[in-house]
């Protein structure tokens, strides 16, 4: 029998027994929608964590040299913690040396911060990142300015108190007047504002508008960068090449200023985007090898349920088999329909836990910060798995109708 | 008589019903020409359905030979069986046998569909095998949508759709009632008159009077085994 019209009439037996067969392949529907909905959610998360997560904290081929790591995954023990806080912080000082001893070319820019309040007019926006920074950081972070101008060397050089600030301190405190030119003050002190970054949107809810930058020699800087000592200094690469070229050196020139014998661990650290994602890695890792194991029990338990609606089927069925077999059917002809009917109905089941997969995902990224992206690979795997349980499933009871006798299974009933 | 499309050489079907051995066919030779209309009669146990299954290609004997068209079947195996029935033979039984779900125009495409004709194909011949029985507008009907004579005919548009060497009956008319009885037997009476070689059993002495040859088992044998004038002919 072709087999186009086995699964036709795999189709119409289903139809015909909606929810038996429903109830049948709920199974491989649980099983295969877990599959879709857990890979979602994962892939999601990693493309979100690596583009948006690594690159909006971090930056594309850009690392820090920091005292210590900000990103800190798995356990940090007392004593590592003593140890960090002993260490010297970055000066800029460090920061020139460094400036004047890598060959590799890359940009960098000094970076301290702090929370924020900032007036204007009677009105205040409270907690607000305050960066202290130098121009090259807006390349670095690939700011775009919907208004105004980022600040020049010379005014930093000067340490003139200019602003930029983020979309969502604009619409806060200069929502309706031309911000540019503004005055906006903080800590008391007063501050023009000459630019404002475009819309960044919002990182696990969490906005990514609500900064100001300003040249870390400005006024405020007693506030946020204390005498002579910096958060970081960002250093950007070309690529993930010169990238870690620069590293080397980075690491080479601290250690050499700071004296360090070798066999000394440095007293510094180099802060990547990959050291950020360690974390969710680890998440990740389990999510996806505990995931087999979920999918796996309920396809199992999926196909033993088809099996047994299977068998049922076919000790219902017994004199169309005989009818069949009489009419000239082989016991392969029968073989095939029953197994094709088992595949057929397990696809069924899997196409539904595709669906409702995908549902989920939509949903969960609907109602949560968590990106759900489908893959591709997940929807293919789901299909493929559908088929197999089905045929896996069917095999057994198949087997049983082909080889039934046809004048006994004529006279079923 | 030329030479004849089934030779039967005392064959013999035992069945083992646990200690007992049940002997249903004790030793039957039969030669039935091409284009012969018989008629297979007897009381109940005889073994006249054993018979039917065993020239139908349904069952194997436990001895004896059986040579259709030229072929001795009764050491095929269960494929080879499964394609003569396909090819040589064309069932029609007392209780239909009709897949219920299935509308009359699938119920006669079966035999085609595992002889591997194209669907298309399948779709003309089955109409025509229906027109021949005079459903030609009732296609698309299911079996419980039609009289049991109209179902008997299906049953027969079924049979005849592969051109099978011989028509098997096994009491076609045992589940209607006489005026039905009687179409179904001038729906044979056209088809003999075709060409078709028919074998049918019954119990009804005027529905044996169609055939042009009867024979009477009892007890797994032949009893008698004679011309009779058939009168639709
Ligand atoms: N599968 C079987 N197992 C055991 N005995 C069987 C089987 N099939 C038939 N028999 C026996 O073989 C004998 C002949 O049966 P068969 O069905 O051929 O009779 P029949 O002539 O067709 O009777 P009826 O007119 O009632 O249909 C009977 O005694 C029956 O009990
Ligand atoms: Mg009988």
């Amino acid at each position: 029998m072709p087999w186009l019209e086995a699964v036709r009439l795999a189709l119409k037996t289903i139809r015909a027994q909606k929810l038996k067969s429903f109830f049948s392949l709920i199974g491989v529907l649980i099983g295969v929608t877990f599959l879709i909905a857990v890979v979602s959610i994962v892939t999601g998360m990693n493309n979100y964590m690596e583009d948006k997560f690594a690159n909006a904290l971090i930056g594309l081929n850009t690392f820090q040299l920091r005292q210590r790591p900000n990103f800190t995954s798995g356990n940090v023990t007392d004593d590592m913690w003593r140890e960090w806080s002993r260490r010297p912080r970055i000066s800029y000082d460090d920061a020139a040396y460094i400036k004047a001893h890598v060959k590799t070319p890359v940009v960098y820019a000094n970076f301290c911060s702090d929370r924020a309040t900032v007036n204007y007019n009677g009105k205040a926006a409270k907690d607000i990142e305050l960066v202290g920074t130098e121009p090259t950081y807006f390349d670095i972070k690939n700011y775009k300015l919907t208004a105004g101008r980022p600040f020049a060397a010379q005014e930093m050089q000067l340490g003139l108190p200019v602003l930029v600030i983020g979309s969502e301190v604009a619409e806060k405190l200069l929502k309706g007047v031309d911000p540019i030119g503004k005055e906006v003050t903080m800590y008391g002190l007063p501050y023009r504002v000459i630019g404002v970054v475009e819309r960044q949107g919002t990182l696990f809810g969490l906005s990514l508008d609500k900064f100001v930058i300003m040249p870390f020699t400005a006024p405020a800087r007693r506030w946020i960068c204390p005498i002579n000592i910096l958060d970081h200094l960002i250093i950007q690469a070309s690529g993930p090449g010169t990238m870690t070229i620069a590293m080397g050196e980075v690491e080479a020139s601290m250690r050499t200023r700071r004296h360090l014998k070798p066999g000394q661990e440095n007293n510094f650290f180099l802060q990547t985007s990959e050291a950020a994602l360690e974390g969710w890695e680890k998440i990740s890792k389990i999510l996806i090898t505990a995931l087999p194991l979920l999918v796996s029990i309920s396809l199992i338990v999926g196909g033993i349920v088809i099996m047994n609606i299977m068998l049922m089927s076919v000790s219902e069925r017994t004199r169309e088999i005989g009818i069949r077999k009489a009419l000239g059917a082989r016991r392969r002809d029968v073989l095939a329909q029953f197994v094709v009917e088992s595949a057929t109905l397990s696809t069924v089941g899997a196409a539904m836990g595709i669906a409702l997969g995908i549902a989920l995902a939509f949903v969960v990224r609907a109602v949560t910060p968590l990106p759900a992206a489908v893959a591709p690979w997940s929807i293919v795997l789901g299909v493929v798995v559908g088929v197999l349980v089905g045929m896996v499933a069917g095999i057994y009871p198949a087997n049983r109708a082909a080889k039934l006798d046809p004048i006994v299974a004529l006279r079923a009933e | 008589m030329s030479e004849p499309i089934i030779r039967i050489r005392d064959l013999t079907r035992h069945y083992e019903m646990g200690t007992e051995t049940v002997q249903a066919l004790r030793g039957v030779s039969l030669d039935i020409g091409r284009n012969e209309y018989l008629a297979i009669m007897g009381p109940s146990g005889s073994g006249k359905s054993t018979m039917m299954n065993m020239i139908g290609c349904l069952d194997t004997p436990t001895g004896g030979e059986y040579w259709l068209n030229g072929q001795e079947v009764s050491q095929l195996s269960d494929d080879q069986l499964a394609r003569v029935r396909n090819k040589e033979i064309g069932f029609v039984f007392q209780t239909f046998n009709l897949l219920p779900r299935a509308t009359s125009l699938h119920n006669v495409e079966l035999p085609l569909v595992y002889a591997g004709v194209s669907s298309r194909e399948r779709r003309s011949r089955a109409s025509a095998a229906l027109g021949r029985v005079g459903l030609g507008n009732r296609m698309d009907h299911r079996p419980n949508e039609l009289s049991g004579g109209q179902r008997q005919r299906v049953a027969i548009a079924r049979a005849l759709v592969n051109e099978p060497s011989i028509l098997l009956a096994d009491e076609p008319t045992g589940n209607l009632d006489s005026t039905t009885s009687e179409e179904i037997m001038q729906v044979f009476a056209e088809l003999h008159r075709q060409g078709q070689t028919i074998i049918m059993v019954t119990h009804e002495a005027d529905i044996a009077a169609h055939a042009d040859r009867t024979v009477v088992l009892r007890d797994g044998k032949v009893e008698t085994d004679r011309a009779t004038h058939g009168v639709a002919a």
